[in-house]
């Protein structure tokens, strides 16, 4: 009688799911905690401040005195401390596009390459190799920038500016491509070898097989990648703070100036500035900023990746 | 002056065993902060106390800090070591850190484009020379920020057109502009120029305690102050006290 009784779960089963749910929960609260932190460091902005800071001048130029025409100016210390947030979002956006324009198709391009033309000895060899790359620590990367990527950029180009967008944003490539790279990689290797196999019988080449099967098949994979190798540009600190030279200018589409990024704004002020200053507060804002930016571009990958593996599966 | 501070740090501890020291960098800002927050004993500064850092001093402890001139420091203009450009003025000079004078042929050397180099603005350095030359106005956007003046001078000497700002006790490898006073005579920064003020860009620095003192710290302070101490003050290229000056009250 007692073979067919359901056999009871240990106790210790229960104890284990709880302490594994509970340590699930401990990363969500983190994430939401550290919001929370630098929220509330920066929202005392809306009302404690206006006589120092107005609103309006965090995003819009002004005609300070000394200055012929309203400008974009981030100059927080001084006599007349100016706010202004354009310049840096302006900074971290150029050298965002151009690292991923440089990166995206470079490292989609490696994993085409390996997925489907390489041996398996090669691959055995790049793959390692490129997500290495990866491991490197960004402030040695920054200082490759700015010794010699800085030289190399400045014999070609002439720029008159030797530290600037160009030179932060292929340093900065550096790190965004082993993340293209190895997503778009897994992506491309995860797409049903039936479907290779058919498209290959019934006579496709296999440049056929790469664009007209498995990119489409792997296109959610491959839109995370770039997605999440856009959040890493935005996000990396160290090789811009040290290769873009840091002047807040103001120039959209010229790669030729200086550069200063959000991310490193933070790093270079923040350990100078006492608690709780407007300066202080208007740090904070940046960094929630840019957290709800990387937040937003993370929840969009994995949106896309919903939509477009439904979309592409219906369509099978 | 985190060199310096490292330097008296490490004879110190040499001559005092039991006491450790620990020095990190960053400029006056971010010792003066954590004065204010309580990290640090004493803070090293290239600067004086801003009013409001003094104020939370007092909030916090309850006392005004404790100011302790310790050396001097020249800011010297530096360019690449083959721009020939023979001195500057401080209104010129002023022109040029604000954007103003763009190319070096207006101030008669034909070398293009003036590429600025400055400090990041949690220095000292970049607090004064704000306040000295620019008159409290702001620096060109286009003017590229460093972490510190040993990479503004390493910058300055690799690019032609470029000049840089920063204390006299790292140079190397780029030129040292004189300053041009308004009768005309060029002054080079040197100790005797620093020390009685003919050099325009000259300025103490300091050591700053909170509070009550605690004897280990004073100890630091007398140390930087005697003969010793100033005997690094000068190795690391800055200027020592006139003997005259605060050194008579130290102990060590």
């Amino acid at each position: 009688m007692s073979l067919g009784q359901h056999r009871k779960a240990p106790a210790w089963h229960a104890v284990a799911e709880y302490l594994i749910g509970g340590l699930a929960i401990t990363a969500i609260a983190a994430i939401v905690l550290i919001f929370g932190f630098v929220a509330r460091e920066a929202i005392p902005l809306l009302w404690e401040t206006q006589e120092e800071i107005r609103f309006v001048d965090l995003v819009w130029p002004r005609q300070w005195p000394g200055y012929e025409e309203p400008v974009y100016v981030w100059q927080p210390i001084g006599k007349i401390p100016k706010y202004n947030l354009v310049p840096l979002f302006v900074g971290t956006l150029k050298v965002t596009i151009l690292s991923m324009l440089i990166s995206a198709p470079l490292g989609l391009a490696c994993a085409i390459y390996l997925a489907h033309y390489a041996g398996s000895r090669t691959r055995e060899i790049v793959k390692p190799v490129i997500e290495l790359l990866a491991g490197i620590p960004s402030v040695v990367l920054g200082f490759f920038g700015l010794v010699l990527v800085a030289s190399v950029v400045h014999d070609t180009f002439g720029f008159i500016y030797r530290l600037n967008g160009l030179v932060a944003a292929l340093v900065l490539s550096i790190t965004v491509i082993p993340v293209v790279f190895t997503i778009c990689e897994d992506a491309l290797r995860s797409v049903p070898r039936a479907l290779h196999e058919g498209a290959i019988a019934l006579g496709a080449r296999t440049h056929e097989v790469v664009f007209r099967v498995s990119l489409p098949a792997a296109l959610p994979g491959i839109a995370a990648a770039m997605v999440l190798g856009l959040g890493r540009a935005i996000g990396e600190t160290m090789v811009v703070l040290m290769a873009s030279g840091n002047a807040a200018v103001v120039d959209l589409f010229d790669w030729s100036t200086s550069v200063r990024t959000v991310t490193a704004t933070i790093a270079a002020e923040l350990g100078e500035v006492p608690r709780g200053e407007p300066h202080w507060r208007v740090l904070f804002l940046l960094g929630a900023i840019l957290f709800l930016i990387t937040y937003g571009l993370n929840a969009l990958a994995a949106w896309s990746v919903r939509r477009l593996s439904a979309h592409l599966g219906g369509r099978s | 002056m985190v060199l310096l501070a490292q330097r008296w740090a490490e004879k110190f501890m040499d001559r005092n065993p039991e006491i450790s020291v620990q020095v990190s960098g960053g400029g006056s800002g971010t010792g003066l902060t954590a004065l204010i927050d309580g990290t640090t004993d004493i803070a090293t500064a290239s600067r004086s106390i801003a009013p409001k850092e003094s104020e939370r001093i007092v909030a916090t402890y309850g006392g005004e800090p404790h100011e302790t001139p310790v050396a001097i420091d020249a800011v010297a203009l530096y360019v690449h070591r083959d721009n020939p450009v023979p001195a500057l003025g401080l209104p010129q000079t002023k022109e040029v850190f604000r954007g103003r004078v763009l190319d070096w042929s207006a101030l008669g050397v034909p070398l293009g484009h003036i590429v600025l180099y400055s400090r990041e603005n949690n220095s000292g350095t970049y607090t004064f020379f704000k306040e000295t030359v620019l008159e409290n106005e702001d620096f060109a956007a286009e003017a590229q920020t460093l972490p510190g003046t040993a990479a503004v001078i390493n910058a300055v000497s690799r690019d032609l057109a470029a000049i840089g700002y920063g204390g006299i006790g790292f140079a190397s490898g780029a030129r040292i502009v004189p300053i041009a006073l308004e009768d005309g005579t060029a002054i080079s920064p040197n100790a005797e120029t620093a020390r009685n003020g003919t050099y325009p860009l000259a300025r103490p620095l300091f050591l700053y305690t909170a509070g009550p003192i605690d004897e280990t710290a004073q100890r630091y302070v007398d140390f930087a102050l005697s003969a010793e101490g100033q005997t690094l003050v000068e190795d690391l290229g800055y200027f020592p006290l006139p003997i005259e000056g605060p050194i008579a009250g130290g102990r060590g």
